[in-house]
């Protein structure tokens, strides 16, 4: 096969893993960066967001978009509200104390885990995709509903940072980011900045994880590699950094694609990971952060 | 050449952060047994000064000697063990430990530098440190629950169980009463039969009565140095300190 | 502290418990003798973690893979080189060390979280290894060490480790000089060094510490007690598979040590105990182990953090090890 098919087939693919990584990323990064948790829940809330929107689309009867557009309404709002739940249940009386909240997000793992293998079971399930369009490209046709997936995670994520740095609900974020006690002093209300914060990351995997249904299929295990995939790209990206995820989710899905022609893919997982623990220990701050002081 | 090598000696030590130089070109010399005190206004660079000493915070530039030894590079815990004990500004105690466990990572560490740990010789130390300091009744509290006062002081008492050559004390008589302050001056005296003393501080009546020789720092250098008349006489130090309203 | 009478009562506490232990032998019924054989292995595993988890306050989200390292170290000269049982513990033994001083020099470099996510990593990169070798370790099927290759024989004495009751005292044997060595070690000026860093870390560098070496020194020390009992693990139940290297067996020492109480010496052995029990009583009517764990996790660190023994002894027995 020539070489230009090849590469735009592996871009786009790349870039469709890409738009859905950094969309969960940006959730994980949101919670770490203003409230300083570690959310080791966060695959649980993307793979709630993937069985949910199963649920509603099935209960639709009709054109499959109705029922895929009322799976994206839904879905991120039940999970937002688990999440907000669990926070005010849990996290918010831990003080959110980094070592006990990711001891209490990992009972949330379990839990979540569980009760989605009770009432949904084991097996993989497919979601229809809201429209069957193929475009025509220069060498082959291609999926429109994946070009659509790549177009809604822009949109989604450029309506983020305009909340976050055009906003006054951005702002109080920021304030709270940058030193929570002294925004406290100020009058804004941190306690409910930390309960939107943390709705809104969970809502952005669930979203993520609505989008990529139609392509993957549901499944009570599904949050393990996005889990993993967000660490990395926070990691890597710096913790806390937005632009940094960014970057890091682009160049993390599109390496995606080619890392895994040349190895396994339980090889490629063992050297990201280890990679990664490395820049960890040795570029705390991130391949893209600028070190503090 | 000097008849006796000083204790501590530093040239040309600096210290910058980004662009403030918390500390610049500061040349020190520290002569075995003085009590010798730093001054100055608020943001002098006095802390980050003694910090560079006991290697809490690495210089930019310049040189550290003890004993005509260069340790610039040597970590902070091996300077310990060389003999420069500092006490914390901020109280920093082991709040959850008993005041006898606090007292007693001292000597052990003393003790495990000479060899092994003997459950007889580390009683024996904590029980003559915290003697000294007047805390002897209170080694099974929690230091946590010390009054403020005893804390500093149960500070001072880790300071001098790992018996150093050089005690370092960090604005010890700030938040003490006026009946602590006067114990504790006798009792930086009677430590400093045995060690060299440097001691920031902030109250000049103490300043006064214990330093035999003072070093005036401002906005990161050395302003003046020399005896308490000295000091008051020296029209530079009353225009950048003593002249602006502070007390005393 | 120092007292002499809180010296008696804590040993005579110890060896009080071992006997205990040891009459179970004899008079607990078949199944729970078993039960006892697991959660004295595990229990000691506990204890490792609990070495770093609660004396020096890293919480490690890693130990699996030292756990796995003695399980591995020993298994595999068994199954594939026919290595005899006590070679191969020691071989295991030394797996786990040597994994751990690595492990310690590169994750010690990062503090709090990061230590978190970083030991969380170098155990996912383990647990990929073993299903990355499949045709050594056969991945998640795993291996079963067979009964003859699971047989001691010292001057033609046959021991086998498949005997219930050889199987359990070779547990507690393991169990009881690895809880000794704990309680020596806590009470030992090492001891208070790491509960010193644990409570301020700053100020131990400033009391003339070598903070960094003895943080490593508890990581290996705590990584060669879980690899003893990963060691243990294997040859005495003679499975070998990569589920012990998963996540989740970096979670559970954490879950037993919290319910039994961190920083306690006893501690682990009574919250492997209980946790295995609680399973084991509500397997009856439900399957959801996991919903349990993750209950008991959030419970725990939320309303009891300081666990049973933790609660015991600020309460009631000050002088609890």
């Amino acid at each position: 096969m020539a070489f230009g098919p090849y590469f735009l087939l592996a871009t786009l693919e790349g870039l469709v893993t890409a738009a859905v990584l950094a969309l969960t990323a940006l959730g994980l990064s949101l919670v770490f960066g203003v409230m300083r948790v570690v959310n080791v829940a966060h695959g649980e809330f993307f793979m709630l967001g993937a069985v949910l929107a199963w649920a509603v689309s099935t209960a639709f009867a009709g054109h499959p978009s109705i029922g895929f557009a009322a799976a994206l309404l839904v879905a991120p709002l039940v999970v937002g509200g688990a999440a907000l739940l669990s926070e005010r249940l849990v996290l918010r009386r831990l003080n959110y104390d980094p070592e006990a909240t990711i001891v209490a997000t990992i009972g949330m793992l379990y839990i979540i885990q569980q009760l989605a293998l009770t009432f949904y079971g084991a097996d993989a399930r497919p979601v229809q995709a809201p429209f069957n369009v193929r475009i025509q490209l220069p060498w082959f046709g291609y999926s429109g509903y994946k070009l659509f997936v790549i177009g809604a995670a822009i949109v989604l994520m450029l309506a983020t940072w305009f909340v976050l740095t055009r906003t006054k609900v951005g702002l109080l974020m920021r304030a709270t980011q940058y030193d929570s006690e002294t925004a406290q002093a100020f009058g804004i209300p941190v306690d409910r900045v930390y309960a939107g914060v943390f709705a809104l990351g969970a809502m952005l995997a669930a979203v993520a994880a609505v989008l990529i249904v139609p392509i993957q299929q549901a499944h009570y295990l599904m949050g393990r590699d996005p889990l993993l995939l967000s660490f990395i790209v926070v990691i890597i990206g710096g913790l806390g950094s937005l632009r940094g995820t960014v970057i890091a989710a682009l160049l993390i899905g599109l390496s995606d694609g080619i890392i895994s022609v040349f190895f396994s893919p339980t090889l490629a997982k063992m050297l990201a990971t280890g990679l990664v623990a490395m820049v960890l220990v040795f570029r705390p701050q991130g391949l893209f952060g600028v070190p503090a002081r | 050449m000097a008849a006796v090598t000083p204790l501590i000696e530093t040239r040309a030590l600096s210290r910058h952060f980004g662009g403030l130089k918390a500390v610049e070109a500061v040349d020190f010399t520290l002569q075995p047994g003085e009590i010798r005190a730093i001054i100055g206004p608020n943001g002098a660079g006095k802390t980050t000064f003694v910090s560079l000493i006991c290697g809490r915070i690495a210089p930019s530039s310049g040189s550290i000697a003890l004993d005509g030894n260069d340790i610039t590079r040597l970590p902070a815990h091996k300077r310990v063990l060389a003999g420069i004990a500092y006490t914390f500004q901020i109280t920093s105690i082991f709040p959850k430990l008993t005041v006898y466990d606090n007292v007693a990572l001292s000597v052990q560490r003393r003790l495990l530098k000479a060899g092994r740990v003997v459950a007889g010789e580390l009683d024996a130390g904590v029980a003559q440190a915290l003697a000294r300091v007047g805390l002897a009744d209170r080694a099974q509290t929690l230091a946590g629950n010390l009054a403020y006062g005893h804390q500093r002081l149960l500070e001072v008492a880790m300071g001098l169980a790992l018996e150093p050559r050089l005690l370092i004390l960090d604005e010890p008589t700030q938040g003490l009463s006026d009946g602590e302050i006067e114990g504790f001056i006798a009792l930086v005296r009677e430590i400093a039969k045995e060690a060299t003393v440097l001691l920031i501080e902030h109250n000049m009546p103490v300043v006064m009565q214990l330093a035999q020789k003072i070093t005036v720092m401002n906005f990161g250098r050395v302003l003046a140095e020399g005896s308490a008349e000295e000091i008051r006489a020296n029209a530079a130090v009353q225009e950048a300190y003593l002249g602006t309203g502070r007390d005393g | 502290m120092s007292a002499v009478g809180s010296n008696t009562r804590v040993w005579a506490l110890h060896l009080g418990v071992i006997a205990l232990l040891l009459a179970a032998n004899f008079v607990l019924p078949e199944y729970h003798r078993g039960v006892f054989s697991r959660v004295l292995v595990l229990a000691t595993f506990a204890m490792g973690y609990n070495l770093l988890f609660g004396y020096t306050g890293l919480l490690s989200l890693g130990h699996a893979m030292f756990f796995a390292a003695g399980l591995y170290g020993a298994g595999l000269p068994v199954y594939h080189l026919g290595w005899s049982v006590p070679l191969s513990f020691g071989t295991g033994i030394l797996a786990g060390g040597t994994l751990a001083l690595v492990i310690g020099v590169l994750a010690l470099r990062t503090t709090g979280v990061a230590f978190m996510i970083v030991t969380m990593m170098f155990a996912q990169v383990f647990y990929l290894t073993t299903l990355y070798f499949t045709t050594w370790t056969r991945g998640e099927e795993g291996l079963v060490l067979s009964q003859a290759m699971r047989t001691i024989d010292p001057a033609g004495l046959d021991i086998s480790l498949s005997n219930p009751s050889t199987r359990y005292l070779i547990a507690l044997t393991l169990f009881s000089a690895v809880l000794l060595l704990m309680l020596r070690l806590v009470r030992s000026p090492f001891g208070r060094t790491l509960v010193a860093i644990r409570e301020n870390e700053e100020r131990m560098r400033m009391l003339g510490y070598d903070v960094f070496r003895a943080k490593l020194t508890a990581v290996v020390l705590s990584g060669l007690f879980c690899a003893s009992a990963g060691a243990a693990y294997g040859l005495l139940f003679g499975y070998v598979g990569s589920g012990f290297a998963s996540i989740q067996y970096s979670i559970l020492p954490l879950l037993w040590v919290l319910l039994g109480g961190a920083a306690t010496t006893l501690g682990p052995l009574v919250g492997t105990l209980f946790m295995f029990y609680i399973i084991d009583y509500t397997s009856g009517f439900t399957t959801a182990y996991l919903l349990l764990v993750g209950v008991a996790l959030i419970l725990l660190i939320l309303f009891f953090p300081k666990g049973l023994l933790g609660t015991v002894r600020e309460r009631w027995l000050k002088w609890l090890p």
